[in-house]
């Protein structure tokens, strides 16, 4: 756990909004190069890692899929040197007065990563707070900012990550770095594990706004099986209902028309052996995940969805458990390392076992 | 020309910037400025509510009382309730602009504990909840399911100091931008004024220290240094926007008239001169709403002729405010020449 939080560290420092991934796309293609066989992009940005397998070939392959996109803003328009703003993914603008970010400016043909803080324009009231009453100030020259600045340059939350009490993890972009993380985990395990099956890792991109990394990602690399790895909701501030997790209680199990059942039934028992703590997550239409697009892909892949509880998601102080994103690796890894080669075979639809 | 700001300002009003003092718990700014103003004051007290009272002793007879004052707190919350799992309900002290609570990392306690203000992820609000405001009341301070706080501690927002061009971003600028202006002044005092620098607590909630403070100095005028807003933004319906109060970049701006006060004329009448004699740029702070210290020390046993002068910062009381290096050099230069010229005769 002490190399964890310097791994998390390092990738929620780098800036990915959908769409516009490649800096998070180096990083962890250079994270995940050294514990697979084979990397490459795919055509949208999304990063491939290949695992290979000990069965003969041609062997299954079971595609991990995290997302690496972040929520965060684009400049909408320049006004006297303040910039306006349109959301990238889900953001509620009532979270964003006073908030300090970074532009990501392109003006000039260069680019450059400005400081700005976003502030409530005289006179807004918190009723009435939307992107149409929210400005971002970066403290320069009206001037400055013209030539420095351009429409539809992205600006991420500029909220540095930080190690609290009870390896909790808070920052921006936990949603879903996190996951990004907990797969890293799982390919450092197979690294001394023997498993039949290929496995590709997926970086995807765009899973905030388009989904359509995952969905590519999955026409392309034809998998037998799909896992979805993403966050879910922690219980926390605001957040008390049936579908809130605490955090250091484990990873969720997704259940619903998403997950294949047999999946779910396989996970389920996988933790129950290894004595690890999770949650059974319901999930009753969407499970609003990478899972949606890679269950649908081609003729249709068997998918199921893992999830990191966080506290305050899609804000700039997303929270989460370090235990819980190591549960997750090594759940993952364990059911990778577990698969027999002919499992797709034995994937059954009956009702069995308990829930 | 105006000497400009050194290296050792900017690093001492970093210092005080990133000490969090909420009102009614001033400490930390408190032992900055006494170990600050100990070379240059003749005499340092502390008093009943923790003002910090300097003296520069004039070397002539029967010197001219001339009271400066900027306060040391700064708005901010107290934590009030434990809820368990590391939550817990706060208050606001002082005005605090509610509308930057969610989302905002925040300072808890003496050691700085690292919290969050937490709110529910937007994918499980509804279309109707997003129409209103978020409730300051609905809201937690969060350490994370571990952390630990007691009820009682203050907390303010987690902002690190940090300067862009000319610009300086902060928490806490209102007013430890005056509490740097005035240990500088005390460093250049004069030798003909007698300068009395109380560093005040508790304005924020109520102008409180200024008012002990001014009664023990009893001093023949007043000159009270804070940040005061400048609200120069475009607006959203692409309006004039006629209410700045002050604009960045204007230079100094002097008070006539606030909710508390009333300037006096011929301080302002001085002042204006003053920077019109030495060319430094200056700004009226439109009329009327906010407070400064002026007020409480005005009403002052007898009475004391006040004035006003802040440097303008956008963004009061939030987690991030934002002021010019230009407008503080010469908010210091006008301030530091007025001391110079500053006699009986202002007032007569």
């Amino acid at each position: 756990m002490a190399d964890l939080f310097p791994l998390l560290k390092s990738l929620l420092a780098v800036p990915g909004l959908s769409g516009r991934e490649a800096a998070a796309a180096r990083l962890i293609a250079e994270h995940w190069r050294p514990l697979t066989d084979e990397v490459y992009l795919g055509r949208l940005g999304s990063v491939h890692a290949l695992k290979r397998g000990v069965a003969d070939a041609p062997r299954p392959s079971v595609l991990l899929a995290a997302h690496m996109d972040t929520i965060g803003l684009m400049v909408s328009g320049i006004q006297d040197g303040f910039l306006r703003l349109t959301p990238i993914g889900g953001v509620d603008a009532r979270i964003l007065p006073g908030q300090a970010v970074i532009v990501h400016a392109t003006g000039n043909d260069r680019r450059e990563d400005l400081p700005g803080l976003l502030a409530a324009l005289p006179g807004t009231q918190a009723e009435t707070l939307d992107f149409a009453h929210l400005c971002l100030d970066l403290g320069l020259p009206a001037s400055q900012v013209a030539e420095s600045v351009q429409v539809g340059d992205l600006v991420s939350f500029g909220t540095e990550a930080v190690q609290m009490a009870g390896e909790i993890v808070s920052g921006a972009g936990l949603d879903n770095r996190a996951s990004i993380a907990a797969v890293t985990l799982c390919l450092q395990e197979l690294r001394s594990r023997s498993h039949a099956w290929d496995v590709w890792a997926v970086a995807t991109v765009q899973e905030e706004v388009t989904d359509s990394g995952a969905a590519t990602s999955a026409f392309q690399v034809r998998p037998g099986l799909a896992i979805a790895i993403d966050t879910t909701f922690g219980k926390g501030p605001g957040a008390d209902d049936w579908n809130t997790f605490p955090l250091g209680k484990g990873p969720t199990l997704g259940y619903g028309p998403n997950i294949h059942p047999a999946l779910y039934r396989r996970f389920k028992a996988l933790a129950t052996q290894l004595d690890l703590p999770c949650a059974t997550e319901f999930m009753p239409s969407s499970s609003g995940t990478d899972g949606m697009a890679m269950q649908v892909a081609a003729e249709g892949v068997p998918t199921f969805v893992l999830s990191i509880p966080i506290r305050n998601m899609h804000t700039p102080v997303e929270m989460a458990c370090l235990t819980d994103i190591q549960r997750a690796g090594r759940l993952l890894a364990e059911f990778v390392a577990g698969l027999e080669r002919d499992f797709l075979e034995t994937l059954s639809w009956d009702e069995t076992g308990e829930m | 020309m105006s000497k400009d700001i050194t290296a050792n300002q900017l690093a001492l009003l970093e210092t005080l910037c990133n000490a969090c003092a909420v009102s009614g718990n001033e400490n930390e700014v408190r032992r900055i400025v006494l170990q600050e103003v100990a070379p240059y004051a003749d005499e340092v007290r502390v008093d009943a509510l923790g003002n910090v009272l300097a003296v520069k002793h004039a070397t002539e007879k029967n010197p001219l009382r001339v009271m400066l004052d900027a306060h040391m707190d700064e708005v901010g919350f107290m934590l009030v309730a434990e809820e368990g799992d590391g939550l817990y309900r706060f208050e606001t002290v002082g005005s605090v602009d509610t509308k930057c609570l969610p989302g905002k990392p925040v300072w808890v306690g003496r050691h700085h504990t690292y919290g969050v203000i937490g709110v529910r992820p937007i994918h499980l609000m509804s279309e109707d909840d997003l129409k209103k405001s978020l409730s300051p009341d609905s809201l937690r301070i969060d350490l994370g399911p571990g952390g630990k706080a007691s009820p009682g501690d203050w907390a303010t927002f987690a902002t690190r100091f940090r300067r862009v061009g000319d610009s300086l971003f902060a928490k806490a600028i209102d007013d430890r931008i005056g509490v740097a202006t005035l240990i500088t002044l005390l460093e250049l005092a004069p030798p003909h004024l007698e300068l009395l620098a109380a560093f005040t607590v508790q304005e924020e909630i109520g102008l409180r220290g200024a008012r002990t403070a001014a009664y023990a100095f009893a001093p023949d005028l007043a000159i009270a240094v804070d940040a005061t807003p400048a609200r120069d933004l475009p607006l959203s319906d692409g309006a004039e926007n006629t209410t700045y109060n002050t604009k960045l970049g204007l230079g100094p701006a002097i008070y006539v008239h606030n909710r508390s006060t009333m300037d006096d004329p011929r301080l302002v009448r001085f002042l204006r001169q003053t920077a019109e004699a030495a060319n430094i740029p200056y700004q009226i702070r439109q009329p009327g709403g906010g407070s400064t210290d002026a007020g409480a020390i005005q009403r002052t046993r007898a009475g004391v002729p006040v004035v006003s002068v802040s440097v303008p910062h956008r963004y009061t009381h939030s987690p991030v405010s934002v002021a010019r290096v230009e407008d503080w050099k010469n908010t210091l230069a006008l301030l530091q020449a007025a001391l110079l010229h500053l006699r009986p005769q202002v007032l007569a």
